[in-house]
């Protein structure tokens, strides 16, 4: 398979997995029956709990499994899918420490001036040099910047390390990556990632998809990110008003945002859209801007005051800008004379399109089944899409509770993201949040920077894009590390169970940490290999070669042994 | 599933079958593994921030130029050795005093300058301009993988060596844009990084745990990686010292083209790599012939000669590529700095280029002749450099596949 993939050129790798498979007749009959009988679970009850643990949750805690059997597993699913009724103090009291993740970006930009800025203030004169009183406040300027990306960060593993609602922090971050966003977009780009995550997709990760997409569309942060902030109508069409102080520099119709709403938000890319529907769907979204700075001019400033401008980092509609001909998208006449109701119509369209149900039911199901998800699952799931008019939470139910979910063939199909790796391994160890910068930095060196996604189509989801050689090497020096007691707030000698293990036999340990880390299932070849105080790689072979190796020092050499494993890549 | 034990010169491995024939035929051919069929390399570097091409490859005949940059300008040639005018090239063009290290390879034909080069899109977005660098494909913003890996992906190039671990590496902490896409490839921040670290048996047992025989693709791949940390240890990297006198600066960017010219020099199957610097976006008091983009290009040449001198006569079979995203507004600005342009300059240098020549038309300085009345105008498209050096060094035979709706403006002519 994995060759097959590679030998394929890219236009069919940006699909490959989590798409949907072939052109299926939407309007084909769906099935009904089996989503409202008794789920046949082919997952033992063990296995039940594991897999719910890996799959609703950033990784199981050592408290998790007995907590699950003792509520059960449909309980713990439906507990999972009210978050709102879940309280979450730790997490809460954690997360007030950080100075940035609930200011606007208008309060960010004021507060963490970027450096050329700063030093501009510092230095208007452009001298050569700066007097070492400015030159420190010059770094301490320069220093707080970083902060504003960094807690973000930070926040993001803590959140998922700590939270109690883990589905909607599964699903948080799976919306993130859905409508992906990157923080070295533009210098701006940073003041709009906090609010991006906390109050345009958090909230309305478990919600309504149109209000979602609504949010994202009017977010500083896609509007920065894919250019609608700068898009506007081509000259000559036609404007209900005369083009005034233009946000930013307008230069004519902007495409990107209108692309790849199509293509990644909504339909996909075999959804059925022409280069038309893009042009026109660009064409509605113009003039949906905002500011991502002040007017640095005094002449320019007294404009925006006379044009009535909102303050930088809030989302507006701009008529000036607005191409207010006649449209048609995806056969949908929308009229001429119109301002932001073209735009909010578009997202209409889009959002409940059949082909956006199928999408998205599909990247759903890849996420939390298997890469390539049954048709069935997926039909299923998008019919419960369009019949709740895009409720996200009824089409996680209908995939976490299906018979599909509970497979057999579903059990550890899934390969770790490396943000997943850190905070599985984070959350078996009943590790402290680290506030500072160095875990985010730890999932970066794995390959997935924390916003840190260039293109638009978001972190894969499939197997075969994680494992490369670099990045298994860089899987197994991560556990390593966590063996070495180097992950910031992680021991791995203390961990509720260890303090029972540190002086057991060497079958105890085993068992112990296969447990804890291992979902408790494992070939007995595995489970051999940790134990065995003989070079593995030579057991059972008669040759010359033959030697013995010494035995594992301890738990906290098991204990990275196992992070570093096969089995803990995935989930 | 099936298992075979493969014996070997004293060491033994448990290798499965039923898994990748990349996996194994390397298995089967253990340590010596064969060449890159050609062996031809191309190293590609990235000036990130956007390099003031003007400055660097100083147009001291155009009388404008001095009009456009009073106080930072580069002097003309001076007649006096040690002054701090322009290196002169070919009496038009002169390279910035900083580059000096790089005036040995003109003189001996290695190093061909092409000027007023770079993207026709219109952007002054460092990121739109890096990422439409990268993915070969300007102002398309829906490709999603970069131009040397469709090349990787291309497989009519090579007969040997594919899935080789050191085929495509960059030096990079994170696999960059223009090497992203299907075809493997790995980043590493430096060779000794990629390794097992531990001891006392730890990575064998770990290496068992991928080797227990599961066919799947986290065990397959993971034997493959146990595989490369072998062939790279054998390397012995970490006894390297550079040949022929070479010098490489202490800095980072220096340190990282010692380490790629370690894997040419070990035959681990490199065909592409990459390393990028930054440091080039200078808007404020950037300098003239000495001052920040001095020191930067001070670092720039000094590695690269390097690099050069190390890999000796290796270079007959290596092309060093420099680009950086776009070049910086014709007039200086305000603050003794430039600010975003758009043509700028590249580096093409190796025993097969014919250098000692400026490739690329010369657009002319005077404001009708500027991009939109302000930057460098665009005579060469990178595409056509890009597609040259792949088709001619590397041997592709599909360029259009690597840069699709490309038409192509003839060959610049710039390998023998």
């Amino acid at each position: 398979m994995r060759l097959q993939l590679r030998s394929v050129v890219l236009p069919l790798l940006a699909v490959a997995g989590c798409a949907p498979r072939g052109t299926r007749d939407i309007a084909a009959p769906l099935m009904s029956s089996s989503s409202s009988s008794p789920a046949v679970r082919e997952q033992t009850a063990d296995e039940q709990v594991a897999h719910v643990l890996s799959r609703l949750t950033f990784g199981a805690r050592p408290s998790d499994v007995a907590r699950i059997r003792e509520i059960g597993v449909d309980a713990f699913i439906a507990q999972q899918l009210q978050p709102q009724r879940i309280a979450d103090q730790r997490l809460d009291a954690w997360l007030s420490q950080f100075e940035t993740l609930d200011l606007s970006y208008a309060e960010l930009q004021k507060a963490y001036p970027r450096p050329a800025e700063a030093l501009q203030a510092l230095n208007p004169a452009n001298r050569n040099s700066l007097s070492p009183q400015d030159s420190a406040e010059f770094r301490r300027v320069a220093g707080g910047v970083r902060r504003v990306t960094t807690e973000v960060q930070s926040a993001r593993i803590g959140r998922a390390l700590l939270t109690q609602r883990q589905l909607e922090e599964v699903l948080t971050d799976f919306w993130l990556n859905h409508f992906s966003v990157f923080s070295g977009k533009s210098p701006q780009m940073r003041y709009a990632i906090a609010e991006y995550e906390n109050r345009t997709i958090r909230p309305h990760a478990m919600g309504r998809f149109r209000d979602l997409l609504g949010a994202v569309a009017k977010s500083p942060a896609m509007l920065l990110y894919l250019d609608n902030w700068q898009s506007a109508a081509d000259s000559g069409r036609p404007r209900t008003q005369p083009p005034r102080l233009a946000a930013g520099r307008n230069r004519g119709l902007n495409e990107n945002y209108g692309r790849e709403l199509l293509e990644l938000h909504t339909l996909g890319v075999d959804g059925g859209y022409t280069q038309a529907d893009v042009l026109n769907v660009a064409r509605a979204l113009t003039g949906w801007t905002f500011l991502p700075q002040r007017p640095d001019q005094a002449r320019q400033l007294r404009r925006a005051v006379a044009a009535r401008l909102p303050e930088p980092g809030t989302f507006f509609f701009n008529p000036g800008a607005h191409d207010a001909g006649e449209k048609t998208v995806l056969g949908r006449r929308l009229r001429a004379g119109r301002g932001i109701e073209d735009g909010e119509e578009v997202l209409d369209i889009v959002a409940r399109h059949p082909a956006t149900a199928r999408h998205i039911a599909t990247k759903l199901a890849c996420r939390f089944v298997s890469d390539e998800p049954p048709d069935e699952l997926v039909d299923r799931a998008a019919e419960a899409f369009t019949r709740t008019d895009g409720d996200i939470r009824e089409v996680v139910r209908t995939i976490i509770t299906s018979p599909e979910f509970f497979s057999a063939a579903a059990f550890r199909a899934k390969v770790k993201t490396p943000f997943e790796v850190v905070v599985s391994a984070l959350r078996a160890l009943d590790a402290a949040p680290d506030p500072s910068p160095r875990t985010a930095q730890v999932v970066a060196n794995l390959g997935q920077p924390i916003y840190g996604r260039a293109t638009p189509d978001g972190w894969p989801d499939v197997a075969a894009e994680w494992m490369g050689t670099g990045a298994i090497l860089g899987r197994i020096n991560f556990g390593l590390a966590v063996g070495a007691n180097r992950l910031p707030g992680a021991r791995p000698t203390d961990w509720p169970g260890a303090s029972s293990l540190i002086n057991a036999d060497r079958d105890a340990q085993v068992d112990g940490v296969i447990a804890t880390f291992l979902g408790s299932r494992v070939s007995p070849e595995t489970r051999g290999i940790l134990l065995s105080g003989r070079n593995p790689l030579h057991a059972g072979i008669a040759t010359d070669g033959e030697r013995e190796i010494p035995p594992l020092q301890g738990l906290a050499q098991l204990v990275g042994l196992a992070v570093g494993a096969p089995e803990f890549q995935r989930r | 599933m099936h298992r075979r034990v493969f014996v070997r010169s004293g060491a033994l491995a448990l290798v499965t079958m039923g898994l990748s024939p990349s996996f194994l035929r390397r298995a089967v051919y253990g340590l010596q593994l064969p060449q890159a069929a050609k062996g031809k390399v191309l190293v590609c570097l990235f000036q990130r921030g956007a390099a003031d091409a003007l400055n660097v490859v100083v147009p001291h005949g155009d009388a404008e130029y001095y009009r456009l940059r009073p106080s930072i300008g580069i002097a003309r040639p001076a007649r006096t050795a040690g002054a701090a005018g322009s290196l002169d090239l070919d009496g038009f063009f002169g390279l910035h005093p900083a580059l000096a290290p790089l005036r040995p390879l003109w003189d001996r034909k290695l190093l061909a300058p092409v000027h007023a080069v770079g993207s026709p899109s219109s952007t002054r977005s460092h990121f739109d301009a890096q990422d439409y660098m990268e993915s070969g494909t300007p102002d398309q913003k829906g490709t999603r993988d970069g131009w040397l890996n469709r090349y990787l992906a291309t497989c009519d190039t090579c007969e040997a060596g594919h899935a080789e671990p050191f085929r495509a590496v960059a030096m990079t902490p994170q696999t960059p844009r223009i090497l992203q896409g299907p075809a493997p490839a790995v980043a590493m921040t430096s060779l000794e990084s990629f390794t097992v670290r531990s001891a006392g048996g730890v990575s064998e047992r770990l290496e068992a745990l991928y080797r227990t025989g599961s066919a799947d693709l986290v065990h397959a791949t993971g034997a493959e990686t146990f595989d490369a940390v072998r062939q790279l240890r054998e390397a012995n990297p970490q006894r390297y010292t550079a040949e022929h006198g070479a010098e490489y600066p202490r800095s980072e960017f220096g340190q990282r083209l010692r380490q790629i010219a370690q894997l040419v020099k070990s035959d681990v199957g490199l065909e592409v790599a990459f390393a990028d610097v930054g440091g080039w976006d200078t808007h404020v008091n950037q300098g003239g012939a000495t001052g920040q983009l001095a020191n930067r290009l001070g670092d720039f040449a000094a590695s690269i000669a390097a690099l050069v001198t190390d890999l000796g006569d290796r270079m007959d079979d290596v092309v060093i590529l420099t680009m950086s995203e776009f070049g910086r507004m014709a007039r200086q600005n305000g603050n003794g700095g430039t600010d975003h342009g758009h043509a700028g300059s590249m580096f093409v240098i190796g025993g097969a280029v014919r250098g000692g020549q400026v490739y690329g038309r010369w657009p002319g300085l005077a404001r009708e002749q500027l991009f939109e009345g302000r930057d460098l105008a665009l005579t060469t498209d990178f595409r056509s450099v890009f597609g040259e050096i792949a088709e001619r060094h590397l041997g592709a035979k599909s360029v259009a596949s690597i840069f699709p709706g490309f038409e192509g403006t003839g060959l610049l002519g710039l390998l023998g």
